[in-house]
This record gives structure tokens, C-alpha cells and sequence, in this order.
């Protein structure tokens, strides 16, 4: 019987977050009192208020009941973070492929329950995918030339891993704490957790994976052509998942953060493209050794 | 006297005592579990190779065994992934830089990564336990390491052409042998609306493992 009325409340946050977001502007009701006595009756028309939404969070977090209870040093907190299916996972791959407006990817894909296993893996994969298609492409550009030999370059795969892993949680630690501290300063109540963040950022890293292994094919226009469908969309669904935070602060900060989170994306496929695919028009990166160029140079034109 | 009552009591030798002394006799088995320390050392590693090799044929035809999910032990893992870092060993390059996995980055790679596969499993609800898991992970690297045995001997003939489809091949083969030997052992223990989410994690792990064997150039 526990079932039921908690059934209605979830079902009328959604519908009410649904008709908030397609028009914001719309007039609010604001309900006195914590959600879980809402009348009954009154479940189709209402809109609710966003101060209402941590009232809302809160107590079906405290439903849930693990991720209050266990404190940080107990494994029991960890699976807490783990506590997804395989549909779900796919489903939310799917969500951060097609990103829609008026389609929040932590209000509407995570559902306030973030997991760690998309990120995490969404991560080691992407290491992995462009350390071994920029060993791929730099094997098919040296092909040409007489004193070519092939060389595995493992190297790449310690340097992948530490760019990856370092954009992946160290961005997101900044954009959250920065959201939180104006979060304060404006006394707004909406925000996400940390651990949202980095799903969120984690998840849009995947469209990342086809496009490195798309990059073994040595067209530069096709290259150039995959890194801007790629940051279109992983940037949409940053840009869309932040966006309503911040539109409520000035206009400066809202559009100078949002710009921030766009750049830092693009630095990140840029600086990977150049890196692991080097091609003949880019001059040389310091660490290569300089034979590298040469036999690069003669295939420049196709 | 305080003590006048007690010098009527004395115990001397010479009073007989009866009674039973009871030796207790253990079956042949049991004294060899107790006398192992005595058993010479030939014995002690003896039993345990033959341990080791009986979970070697255990992942050539993988069905569920108890031998390496109970007696799980780490000697078989150690052996294979030294022999594996070993041998991806002696590519020569020009630079350091540029070539393969060093042997520290084949031993982290293999340990650190069976490592986080069980942390994977664990968290996601899986009944394994931590040992048991990398024991299983560890063994069934062995298609693997009999492929680069394979690789290198294929290698001798030259690097291109015929040599690179062989290798080709017989990594692809063994890289599936391998993930397929590990999931029967692996999947059982999860939830069954998870099994996809650790079965990925396994078979990112022997790709890598199989792309480092299929990449590795010998010296010019």
C-alpha cells in the first residue's frame, strides 16, 4: 500500500517538470506544506513551484534510504553508485546520443539516481579506443615511405589515460563547485550533486568512441566533419543539462559559464584529434622524433 | 604447624598410579595433512603444479569447475602474466617511446586491470568472491599467452603478409577462447539483468591483453 501514493507523486513530479520546462514562463503554484500531503485530487492540474523540487528530492532520497545511511568508508556506499541495469545504461548511452531540447539529461535520463559504472567505463574504453586508432592512423600514414617500421607506441595509452581521466573528473568537480558557490550566493535552490556532474559529463564522453575509431580513415575534411557532429552534440547535452541553472543568474555569468563548459569540450576533441592523429599539414608536436615527419610529409595529398 | 595436616599427604614416587593413557591414532590422511612440514620439498611443489596444471586444463575446456572457483590459488596467474610481460619483452625500437608495453606496464595492466574488473563485478551486486574472481580472471589468460608463444614462432618467418593474418587469427581466436572461458566461470555469480555490465568490462580486458600480443614487432 506503501506503493501507490508514492506511485502518484513521482508520476506528477514529471508531468509537472515536463510542462515546467517547455514553458518556463509559465505562472506557478506554489504548494504550502511537504509534498508527501498533497492532496490526491489534485493531481492533474497542478504546477509545481521549482522551490519545491528539494523538498521533493529530499524525501525520495530518504525513501531510497541506502545513500543516506551508509557512511563513505562502508562498500555498501560504493554499490550504491553502481546500482543499475544493463538497459538502463544503455538506455542512458542512448539519451546523451540524441539529445533533444527541453530534454534535461539529469533531470530526465538520471532520475536522481546517477551511477559511476557509465562514466567510469565510458572513460577506460575512450582511452583505449584512441590510443589504439592513433596508432592505427599513424601506422596507415607511414605506409608509404621506405624506412617506415612499425611501432606499437604504447606510450599514448599512460598519456590518453591521464588526459580522459583528468577531463572527466576534474571538470566536473569545477563546474559543480562553482555552481554550488553561486548557487549560494544567489540563494537559488536548484543544483546538482557532484556525482550528477560527473555522470553527466561522463555520458556525453561517448559519442567520442565511434568518432576516434571513424578517425583512422585519413580524410582530413571527413576528420573535421566528425569533430564537429561529435561536439554538437556531447556540447548540447552539457549546454542543455546546465543551461537551466544558470540562465537565472546574470546574464554575464550564464553565458560566460556555459561558454567555458563549450570551450573546455572543444579543447578536449581538438587537443585529441591533434595529438593522436597527427596529419602531414600540422607541424610537428615537440615530442615526436623528428624522422616522424618526413615520411608524413609525402603522403599529404590523396 | 599450619601446614601439620598436609605433611600427613605427600606424594612420593613410589605410589603406583593406575590408569589409561590414551594416544589418539589418526587415520593415514590425517596424519599426512599434520606432517606436511616433514614431507620433503619435492612433494610440497609437486602437489601444488599438479594443482596449477589441473585448472590449466580446467580453462582449455571451460565448464564450471569447483578446482578454480574453490581452491582458487595466484601461482597460475603470476606464472602466465611474468611469462606474457616477458615475452612482449625484446621488440627493439628506436626509441624508447615508441614502443611496446614495458614489462611494468604489462604486469600493472594485467593485475591493476583484473583488479578493477572484480571491483566492477562486486559492486554491481556479483556473489564472487575478490580471489576466487582474480583467480579466474588470471588463469584464463593462457589462450593468450599460448597465442604470443605462436605469435613469436610465426614471427620468425617475417612480419607481413601471411605472417600478419596468421597472427591475426590465432590472437582473435584465443581473445575469444579466453573471454568466453572466463564468462562461464564469471557470469554465473551475477544478477541476471547485469550480466552484459561485467561480461564488457572482461572483454575490454582481453582486447587490450590481444592487441598488445597482435601489435608487438620484433627487432629489425
Amino acid at each position: 500500500t506503501m506503493a501507490s501514493p508514492d506511485d502518484l507523486k513521482f508520476q506528477e513530479f514529471e508531468e509537472a517538470t515536463d510542462l515546467l520546462l517547455a514553458d518556463p514562463g509559465a505562472s506557478t503554484l506554489s504548494m504550502s506544506g511537504s509534498s508527501s500531503t498533497a492532496p490526491a485530487g489534485a493531481t492533474g492540474d497542478i504546477k509545481l513551484d521549482m522551490s519545491d523540487d528539494e523538498g521533493q528530492e529530499e524525501s525520495s532520497e530518504l525513501l531510497r534510504g541506502e545513500k543516506q545511511t551508509s557512511g563513505f568508508w562502508t562498500f555498501e556506499y560504493y554499490q550504491s553508485f553502481f546500482n543499475v541495469d544493463t538497459m538502463q545504461v544503455l538506455d542512458r548511452v542512448k539519451r546523451s546520443l540524441v539529445p533533444l531540447p527541453g530534454r534535461n539529461f539529469i533531470k530526465h535520463t538520471l532520475q536522481s539516481s546517477p551511477d559511476l559504472y557509465g562514466p567510469f567505463w565510458i572513460c577506460v574504453t575512450l582511452v583505449f579506443s584512441l590510443a589504439i586508432s592513433g596508432n592505427l592512423s599513424t601506422f596507415l600514414n607511414s605506409l608509404g615511405s621506405p624506412d617506415y617500421h612499425y611501432r606499437p607506441q604504447f606510450h599514448r595509452v599512460t598519456i590518453a589515460a591521464v588526459v580522459i581521466f583528468l577531463y572527466a573528473w576534474l571538470v566536473p568537480l569545477g563546474v559543480w563547485g562553482f555552481l554550488t558557490w553561486r548557487q549560494r550566493e544567489e540563494r537559488q535552490q536548484s543544483g546538482y550533486s557532484f556525482l550528477e556532474t560527473v555522470c553527466v559529463y561522463g555520458y556525453s564522453l561517448f559519442i567520442y568512441i565511434p568518432t576516434s575509431v571513424l578517425w583512422i580513415l585519413p580524410f582530413e575534411w571527413l576528420r573535421w566533419l566528425l569533430i564537429l557532429v561529435a561536439m554538437v552534440i556531447s556540447g548540447s547535452v552539457l549546454v542543455l543539462t546546465f543551461w537551466p541553472v544558470v540562465r537565472d543568474d546574470t546574464q554575464v555569468t550564464a553565458f560566460a559559464t556555459v561558454a567555458t563548459i563549450v570551450v573546455l569540450h572543444a579543447l578536449l576533441s581538438i587537443g585529441c584529434k591533434m595529438y593522436f592523429f597527427q596529419t602531414a599539414t600540422r607541424t610537428p608536436v615537440p615530442t615526436l622524433a623528428p624522422n616522424h615527419t618526413a615520411p608524413q610529409l609525402t603522403n599529404k595529398t590523396h | 604447624h599450619h601446614f601439620a595436616g598436609l605433611s600427613d599427604v605427600s606424594i612420593s614416587g613410589d605410589i603406583p598410579v593406575e590408569g589409561e593413557i590414551n594416544v589418539p591414532v589418526g587415520t593415514p590422511s590425517q596424519d599426512k595433512e599434520y606432517s606436511t612440514l616433514d614431507e620433503p620439498v619435492k612433494d610440497t611443489i609437486l602437489r601444488d603444479l599438479k594443482a596449477v596444471g589441473k585448472k590449466f586444463v580446467h580453462v582449455m575446456y571451460p565448464k564450471k569447475s569447483s578446482a578454480l572457483l574453490r581452491d582458487w590459488d595466484l601461482w597460475g596467474p603470476l606464472l602466465l602474466c611474468v611469462t606474457l610481460a616477458l615475452m612482449l619483452q625484446g621488440g627493439s625500437v628506436d626509441s624508447k617511446e615508441d614502443g611496446g608495453p614495458q614489462f611494468a606496464e604489462v604486469f600493472v595492466i594485467i593485475w591493476f586491470g583484473s583488479v578493477i574488473i572484480t571491483l566492477n563485478s562486486k559492486l554491481l551486486g556479483g556473489t564472487i568472491s575478490f580471489f576466487q574472481s582474480l583467480c579466474v580472471l588470471g588463469y584464463c589468460i593462457m589462450p593468450l599467452t599460448v597465442a604470443m608463444v605462436v605469435c613469436r614462432l610465426v614471427l620468425l618467418g617475417g612480419s607481413w603478409g601471411f605472417s600478419f593474418i596468421v597472427r591475426l587469427i590465432v590472437v582473435t581466436a584465443s581473445f575469444s577462447w579466453s573471454t568466453f572461458a572466463s564468462t562461464a566461470f564469471l557470469a554465473d555469480c551475477q544478477p541476471p539483468n547485469r550480466k552484459a555490465l561485467v561480461v564488457y568490462p572482461v572483454f575490454l580486458f582481453y582486447f587490450v591483453i590481444g592487441w598488445m600480443i597482435l601489435t608487438f614487432s620484433p627487432s629489425a
